[in-house]
């Protein structure tokens, strides 16, 4: 389906505001932060994860490990998936036990992505607490989630997508709010 | 009882009648053929725009009766054959029990006699009990009404017994037929081996394993000065060697059917039991082989095997199930369509292959013609009638025919056996 | 990256595409069996069913752990008769068991074609885990996963299969693999047991062990049934280990990173010589856990998410 562009709500300077607001966020409320590990689920909640880690050790000179998780086998929702088959590794090269858990993804809608990913952790460990970071929270939620850390909220009609757009994937920075129509 | 065919055109290659006219019958055979016969109060039979044709024969044919009557019985069996334009049948001994000896030979015989729509016509074991080892009383048979002698569904695998066999049936003026197979090469075997066994990981049988026992059987059959008459011939190799043998002026006929004629080996990916059949069903070589024997005359008849099988035991896995393919009720249709009406052969050839041939080799000689005196056997013909093959129709009780859904051209549309109208679609 | 077909009958129709997508998904979830929860919810709820008609406890329990570890519910039949004259016809069994409402039959049978059989009746999805001597698909495919980890590609290998090609399922199911990922395969053992015009499958023929091994980048050594030598296939077992078996010195000839594979078991001094058997052990040790993830690779691409419409 076509999409046209609604919106363009943030521009690289907004988004390099709101990293610098969320990292220096997570610093002042983990008092641990050799205790900290951040796991960003596929696949632009990478990107985020590694940024925040970037800036933490660029504020507090301390490398927090980043991990890759794919939730694709813990899905409940699969129409929301256009290649539902593909299923990603999952990268997370070191222990989850006890550990402070900062679960990154670029876009909270309904809750589903969250609830899977927690699921998925779950099963790799036992995390002493989880913390969730996301670059957009749009409403319209479906499960009891809430994220500690939200880059910008962002009203939105549920026929609405929002794309956040990382100069590592996608060239440049920005978010956009799309509906679908447009001439093919 | 007088029965009178009006306005066919009557083709006969025997009695070289090739015309519009009539035929009158009375008890039983033949009393008049010309033009214009008056109908008087005959019962009558209009078969305008069809060809007559003296009653067609097949000489091998599976009635799995006394023993195996789920598969098919003497009545059913009879009924399927007169569904197919037969007027006479000869029936292979590999019942339950063989038929080696004179009480299942009567046996056949009267229950034909009481059910039978058509002529059936007994070929008993030449060994006894099919087991190769010792001959039949081959005399005391022919006394019963057993018309030739087989080990069929079983090659005569031993030399020895195959001679003494050839040297006594001389004597008797009786015809051997043999299925030409060396069970040693085919052992274990189920489809024809080649590229396509090789595929589909398939046992095969190779194409020389009835070479061999061809090659055999002529250089007795030379040797001795006897008659006999290969089964179901599938290979080029096997075309090849008999007509070296015709030419030689030896005494070998043969037959072959429609399922190796026109069936080849590629359509086994489907793994579909229906094509499970021994011998099996070769290549495209070999059957273009068999179809320029048919039309140069090295083959002489064409027979159906007919083979036929319940369901359930066909619905299993490729391995599992029996070898045979029902075939009565299709062989006339396809040899109209993808021969006669292709120009491959002409009708008058299909009429010698179908009628004349076989009542000669089985020393028939009231039959296969159309002639003043000859019995009243008669096949009528539509070449231009279309069916569409389907096996829920049939008259058999076995549904195992791999022509399902086959759109022909030319069809049987009345057979009449003794002066007795035993199928018809005619008004 | 995509697979639509309903069932995994063979390596025979499958496209380069289809195979890759098993390939990178079994990657992907390789990882799963060396957590300490080997498990993950994909396809929890579904219902799937082993029907072993041939002995096997390799590949059934194989099977067995890749559904278990993707939260599916299994359970074994082992039947060591087939149909009719026994009892219960093959359709009749099948049948029964998809009455308790199977979402997948998992078959292995000693007749050739019997999942293509089962696939005309049944309604679930069907695995073929090995019919007779025609195909084994997820041998083949674990074989060529292991392939990819060790060389990296298969564009112009050379892959030799040594051994009873004739009555090989595995061999078959690798010639077809090998051919569609763009490797040459070279067919190796004694004319009766590698007739020449299986050269139409897609492979070189070759009766001259010596000469076909060398510069091989992959030696398959099929196992040779020992009943094949009463049957006349080849005279003696001597005979077959002096011209057949891989010795270290063939192997010295081929490609100095070249692997030896084997779907196992080994007949120890037979196909191959004791020295090299301990090295191949461990090639062995890698296939067998390939396996378990090619088989949950398959399990999901089949089964996983919404039950799609085949209606074909």
């Amino acid at each position: 389906m076509k999409e046209k562009i609604k919106a363009r709500v943030m521009d690289a300077r907004k988004i390099k505001r709101a990293f610098n607001r969320m990292a220096t966020e997570i610093t002042e409320r983990n008092r641990d932060p050799n205790n900290l590990v951040i796991i960003g689920i596929r696949t632009r909640g990478v990107h985020i994860a590694k940024r925040i880690a970037n800036l933490i050790k660029e504020f507090d000179n301390i490398e927090v490990p980043v991990g890759i998780l794919d939730i694709t086998l813990y899905r409940d929702d699969f129409s929301e998936l256009e290649d539902k088959h593909v299923v990603k590794k999952t990268e997370i090269n070191f222990s989850i036990e006890n550990k402070d858990v900062l679960l990154v993804d670029d876009v909270l809608f309904t809750g589903r992505t969250i609830r899977a990913a927690m699921d998925s952790l779950i099963d790799l460990g036992r995390p002493k607490t989880i913390q969730l970071l996301v670059f957009i929270d749009r409403g319209h939620k479906e499960l009891p989630i809430k994220a500690d850390y939200t880059g910008k909220s962002l009203p939105t009609s549920r026929r609405e997508k929002v794309k956040v757009k990382l100069k590592e994937v996608d060239n440049k920075d920005e978010v956009l709010i799309t509906e679908p129509g447009g001439i093919e | 009882m007088t029965l009178l065919i009006k306005n066919g055109h009557v083709k006969d290659p025997f009695s070289r009648l090739d015309k519009k006219c009539d035929i009158l019958i009375k008890n039983k055979k033949i009393v008049d053929i010309k033009e214009n016969i008056k109908e008087d109060d005959h019962k009558t039979v209009d078969a305008s725009g069809m060809i007559v044709a003296p009653g067609f024969i097949d000489m091998h044919v599976h009635l799995r009766d006394p023993g195996q009557e789920h598969k098919e019985t003497i009545e059913t069996g009879s009924r399927a054959a007169a569904a197919g334009g037969f007027t006479s049948i000869a029936c292979m001994p590999n019942t339950v029990p063989v038929n080696d000896n004179s009480g299942i030979t009567k046996y056949i015989i009267s229950k034909a006699k009481q059910k039978a729509s058509v002529n059936v016509f007994p070929i008993a074991a030449l060994s006894m009990g099919q087991k190769g080892q010792s001959l039949t009383e081959i005399e005391d048979l022919i006394d019963s009404g057993a018309i030739a002698f087989s080990d069929d569904g079983m090659p005569i695998s031993n030399s020895q017994l195959m001679r003494r066999g050839l040297e006594y049936a001389k004597e008797l003026n009786t015809l051997i037929i043999d299925h030409c197979e060396d069970l040693d090469l085919s052992s274990n075997g189920v489809m024809n081996e080649g590229h396509y066994s090789y595929l589909l990981g398939l046992q095969g049988i190779p194409d020389y394993s009835e070479d061999v026992m061809v090659a055999r059987n002529i250089i007795l059959s030379e040797k001795i000065h006897a008659r006999i008459h290969f089964a179901h011939i599938s290979t080029r190799g096997s075309v090849e060697l008999i007509k070296s043998a015709k030419d030689k002026g030896i005494p070998i006929t043969s037959e072959v059917t429609p399922h190796h004629l026109f069936l080849d080996d590629s359509l086994l990916t489907s793994y579909s039991p229906e094509l499970k059949v021994n011998p099996p069903i070769r290549t495209k070589h070999d059957n273009e082989s068999l179809i320029q024997a048919v039309k140069q005359g090295t083959i002489d008849v064409f027979a159906t095997d007919h083979a036929p099988h319940s369901p359930d035991e066909k619905e299993v896995e490729f391995n599992e199930a029996p070898f045979g393919i029902n075939g009565l009720e299709t062989a006339v249709s396809l040899i109209l369509d993808k021969l006669v009406n292709k120009n491959i052969i002409s009708f008058n050839r299909l009429v010698e292959m179908f009628s004349c041939k076989p009542a000669e080799i089985l020393g028939l000689n009231d039959k296969g013609k159309i002639k003043v005196g000859a019995d009243a056997d008669l096949t009528i013909i539509d070449t231009q009638k279309k069916i569409t093959v389907d096996v829920k129709n049939f008259f058999s009780k076995s549904r195992n025919n791999p022509f399902q859904n086959w759109e022909l051209k030319g069809a049987p549309v009345m057979t009449i056996v003794g002066g007795k109208v035993v199928y018809s679609l005619l008004k | 990256m995509s697979f639509d077909k309903k069932h995994l009958l063979g390596i025979q129709h499958l496209t380069r595409s289809e195979i890759l997508s098993i390939l990178d998904t079994a990657e992907s979830l390789k990882e799963i069996s060396r957590r300490e929860v080997k498990k993950v919810p994909a396809l929890r709820g579904k219902t799937i069913i082993n029907l072993f008609f041939e002995p096997s406890t390799r590949t059934r329990s194989s099977f067995e752990l890749a559904a278990k570890r993707l939260s599916a519910d299994i359970s074994s039949f082992s039947k060591t008769s087939s149909s009719t004259v026994k009892g219960e016809t093959l359709k009749d069994t099948v049948l029964n068991l998809e009455a308790m409402q199977t979402d997948a039959l998992i078959i292995r049978h000693s007749a050739s074609g019997t999942p293509h059989f089962l696939s005309t009746f049944c309604r679930s999805h069907i695995i073929n885990a090995g019919d007779g001597t025609h195909e084994h698909p997820t041998q083949a495919l674990l074989d060529a996963f292991t392939i990819r980890e060790e060389i990296k590609r298969f564009k112009g290998l050379k892959v030799v299969i040594v051994g009873d090609i004739l009555h090989s399922r595995v061999a078959r199911s690798n010639i077809f693999l090998m051919n569609k990922m763009g490797a040459n395969v070279t067919l190796v053992g004694p004319p009766s047991l590698v007739p020449s015009n299986m050269a139409q499958l897609g492979a070189k023929v070759d009766y001259n062990m010596d000469r076909a091994v060398k510069n091989a980048d992959v030696i398959m050594m099929l196992r040779i049934q020992l009943e094949r030598q009463q049957k006349n296939y080849f005279p003696s077992i001597r005979e077959y280990r002096k011209l057949f078996s891989l010795t270290p010195k063939r192997f010295e000839t081929a490609h100095k990173n070249a692997i030896i594979m084997h779907p196992g078991p080994i007949n120890r001094d037979v196909e191959i010589s004791t020295q090299l058997a301990d090295s191949l052990k461990s090639v062995i040790l890698k296939q067998v856990e390939n396996g378990i993830a090619i088989r949950m690779a398959v399990l999901y691409l089949l089964l996983g998410g919404k039950e799609r419409d085949f209606t074909d």
